[in-house]
């Protein structure tokens, strides 16, 4: 369970130069901020050498590099300063593709956050890509 | 603050540039606890990686397309479904043309969609977006 502190809000309201008032006064989060409070905080000595993890969720692949996707999020509530949130994620698929410069892979993930009753908060699909 | 009785399809988001600086690229990371390299070491990331700089990183477009839409909503708009998706990298010193154009009105729901897009200075979209949204 994570909790969404006023502090966490006002740190990713500065860092993405938010203007409404809101965000920056850490009362309620900006619609991306989930993306600081669940990205996977892991010992420094399990990231590879460009300084990122593989998704745990993964199984063995033989591409070394990620790259940015996309998302798609459906909300239900925004998420306020002290909310308890509890996330699931899921691997939801898996499958390859030749691009340009070779074969890619691409995973889905999906993020389901709820409160500490129970209720949705928001749902991500993540598409993440590897080469 | 955007009303619903006001919109109409075809409406332009006000739109806005970006030209991030390796601080607000740092900062960002630091928020999101994301270590990759190819946002802060120059060398790795043009000598290991091949890219010709560093690289802004994908989420934070993301975050400014949210930006567009939630500014132009104002304090009390609600966010229903928010998409968007990295097509093209950006480095570090490129200014991007972030907005948006509304592609749908529906006044019995109070629901808008818009689409969203980021543009490179070669007037590329390098991150198309779109969004739901309710109006207050």
């Amino acid at each position: 369970m994570e909790l969404a502190t006023s502090r966490d809000i006002r740190k990713y309201s500065v860092a993405t130069r938010q203007r409404l008032s809101k965000y920056l006064e850490g009362i309620e989060a900006p619609p991306l901020f989930y993306v600081a409070l669940f990205w996977d905080v892991v010992a420094l000595d399990r990231m590879t050498p460009d300084g990122v993890t593989v998704d745990p969720l993964l199984p063995e692949l033989p591409f070394p590099r990620a790259m940015a996707g996309g998302i798609k999020t459906q909300y239900f509530r925004p998420i306020r300063s002290g909310d308890y949130l509890v996330a699931q994620r899921t691997l939801t698929d898996l499958y390859e593709k030749e691009g340009k410069s070779g074969p890619l892979c691409f995973y889905e993930v999906t993020l389901d956050v709820k409160d500490d009753y129970g209720a949705p908060v928001l749902v991500e699909r993540t598409t993440r890509i590897l080469r | 603050m955007a009303r619903i009785e006001t919109i109409q399809v075809g409406d332009g988001l006000p739109a806005e540039d970006h030209t991030p600086t390796i601080l607000d690229l740092f900062f960002y990371n630091a928020a999101i606890w994301n270590g990759h390299r190819i946002h802060f070491d120059e060398k790795y990331t043009t000598q290991e990686e091949g890219y010709r700089g560093i690289v802004i990183q994908g989420p934070l477009q993301g975050d400014w397309m949210s930006q567009c839409v939630m500014g132009w909503l104002g304090e009390e708009g609600t966010l229903v479904e928010f998409e968007y998706s990295n097509r093209s990298a950006a480095y570090l010193g490129d200014t991007l043309h972030v907005g948006g154009r509304v592609t749908a009105v529906d006044t019995s729901s109070g629901e808008v969609s818009v689409d969203l897009f980021v543009r490179n200075t070669a007037g590329d979209v390098i991150a198309p977006g779109a969004a739901r949204v309710r109006v207050g």
